[in-house]
């Protein structure tokens, strides 16, 4: 490539001159790069950044979104709820109501922070880009709209080949191996032949005899707590290198 | 009444060809250009692949007001596109594409030299409009324009008069009637130089300075808008037909064809036209704009040299073989 930009002595006078034909030739038979739009739709790659679709089941109207907006174009509003204690003599509990949720498309810039920052992933980009409106105002999308592009979002892509495990698979399948360990530890002493060990990845209900222990696993599945390995780079000691 | 009707036709015939075969060109060019730069080029007009591209500019430009500035000669304004454009009209009339009678406009019998010399006058045009537009890039477009001519005509006339040399007679068909095939490599050179020269005159890319519009404008053309801008596009496209048939028929043996029954000559004439003036597009798409004095360099250090030693072998073969 390098020696490509520097300019060559040929032996020829006129060599350049061929090659520049050459090129132009060249690129004449190959197929054009047009992308013919409004006759025909463009074949956008997974993550394009197109619409902003909101998965309002999943939403808990934290705000998180709307507060790290650098644009400050989405608006919430909400109400709380009680609801009554669900044993009796318990405590009532509140919860956020989604009234309003709505972004105005005339601000975003399509940063992605509010859907990097939703804890919940009650937002996600969708590829789908023909909203063009004809008054500026009407690119404030309420709820509704933002919900019907929920539906074009596509499935994530697949992952690499080799790939490291997503964490929330790896979190679970842990967990599933060790309730499966402790179902068969118990169940040992008491039958002569052990029973073989259930197939990984398979959460099963445990016996009752390791309910609460169980119970504490399955929500650290939920939650997944930092890796084992990583607590280390916590410490105040710096890491020494060579070590691992 | 027969000659008045036979002189009607001709007229009527080459007066198509010319209101038609730019437009082809044109056609030609924006497709072949959007290809060479990996784009499609129109594609609506007319509905199949923008076939009406040019047909539909035409119509903008008939449109669009006629506007004369304030401070122009208003008369020589006015009259330069005229003066650009029926200079072509008139050379394609001497142009023969086959070789009975009927195949040409008007048999001349001092063809090469009124050929020539009708060209030249349709740069004229261009010094017309930049003088006379009252406007700085006009006016700078029409001196380069001055300058440009002065260069490639000689080198133009040089390498036609090899031809001539080599034919014995100046009368177009005359030159035809006299080519063998090995004229071919014999005068190449002297085609070659013809043929840029030529381009140069056109003021087509890369030799297209005295309107080079990213430094001045438009040149002799910026004060021109509506159909009498389209007039001086379309002396541009004109002057590729006239241009490639020219060369065509001095140097690449016009109906002489390798195969082919007597009454096709045509076919072989519009055919090495058609090559021709694809080269002409290929050209502009590849090669950037020459800069003034390289402009000048090319024809008085090359182009000159290289058609007087045309004409230096032209008359070495001619003795020898006579």
């Amino acid at each position: 490539m390098a020696d490509q930009l520097q300019p060559t002595k040929s032996r020829f006078p006129g060599a350049g001159l061929a090659k520049g034909l050459a090129v132009t030739l060249r690129t004449m038979t190959k197929k054009t790069v047009t992308e013919q739009y409004p006759d025909a739709q463009p074949e956008l790659p997974p993550r394009t950044r197109g619409v902003i679709g909101l998965f309002e089941e999943n939403c808990t109207v934290c705000m998180l979104c709307a507060r790290e907006c650098p644009d400050w174009c989405i608006y919430i509003d909400s109400h709380k709820e009680t609801i009554p204690a669900a044993t009796p003599g318990g405590r009532e509990r509140s919860r956020n109501v989604l009234d309003r949720f709505a972004i105005d498309f005339s601000l975003c810039m399509y940063c992605g922070i509010c859907i990097e920052v939703c804890p919940f992933d009650a937002l996600f980009w969708s590829p789908e880009f023909e909203y063009a409106e004809t008054d500026i105002r009407d690119l404030t999308h309420e709820r509704d709209k933002l919900r019907e592009w929920m539906w074009t979002v596509p499935a994530p892509p697949a992952l690499d080949p080799g790939a490291e495990e997503p964490k929330e698979i790896a979190a679970a399948r842990k967990t599933a191996e060790k309730l499966a360990a402790q179902q068969a530890a118990p169940a040992a002493p008491a039958t002569a032949e052990p029973q073989p060990a259930p197939s990984a990845g398979e959460p099963r209900r445990p016996a009752s005899s390791a309910v609460p222990h169980a119970e504490e696993q399955a929500r650290a599945a939920e939650h997944p707590t930092r890796a084992q390995g990583d607590s280390r780079q916590q410490t105040d000691q710096p890491r020494q290198e060579g070590q691992e | 009444m027969n000659d008045v009707l036979d002189v009607a036709l001709r007229l009527l015939v080459v007066f198509v060809v010319f209101l038609t075969f730019p437009l082809i060109v044109g056609q030609t060019e924006h497709k072949v250009m959007a290809h060479m730069q990996g784009r499609l080029g129109p594609m609506y007009a007319g509905g199949f692949h923008g076939w009406a591209q040019l047909v539909a500019d035409g119509v903008k430009f008939a449109q669009k007001e006629d506007v004369v500035p304030a401070g122009a000669d208003r008369r020589v304004f006015q009259l330069a596109p005229a003066v650009a454009l029926l200079p072509y009209l008139l050379v394609l009339l001497a142009i023969p594409i086959g070789p009975s009678e009927g195949a040409v406009g008007q048999v001349i019998d001092a063809g090469v030299f009124f050929v020539l010399a009708v060209m030249g006058v349709g740069v004229l045009g261009s010094l017309m409009a930049g003088w006379a537009s009252a406007n700085k890039f006009s006016l700078l477009g029409g001196l380069r324009t001055a300058a440009q001519l002065l260069a490639y005509e000689l080198p133009m006339l040089l390498a036609a008069a090899s031809v001539a040399m080599a034919a014995g007679t100046v009368s177009l068909p005359g030159i035809l009637d006299a080519f063998e095939w090995w004229w071919l490599p014999w005068q190449i050179v002297g085609a070659i130089v013809f043929f840029v020269a030529g381009l140069a005159e056109l003021q087509r890319p890369p030799f297209d300075m005295p309107v080079a519009d990213s430094e001045i404008i438009f040149g002799a053309y910026t004060e021109y808008t509506g159909l009498r801008f389209a007039l001086f596009l379309l002396a541009e496209y004109a002057g590729i037909i006239v241009l490639c048939g020219l060369t065509t028929v001095l140097f690449l043996g016009g109906w002489h064809g390798p195969w082919g029954a007597d009454g096709l000559g045509w076919v072989w004439t519009l055919l090495k036209t058609a090559v021709l003036a694809f080269i002409v597009i290929w050209l502009r798409v590849t090669y950037p704009r020459l800069r003034e004095d390289q402009l000048q360099k090319l024809s008085w250090t090359l182009l000159v040299p290289l058609s007087l030693a045309q004409i230096a072998l032209t008359g070495i073969v001619k003795v020898v073989i006579q």
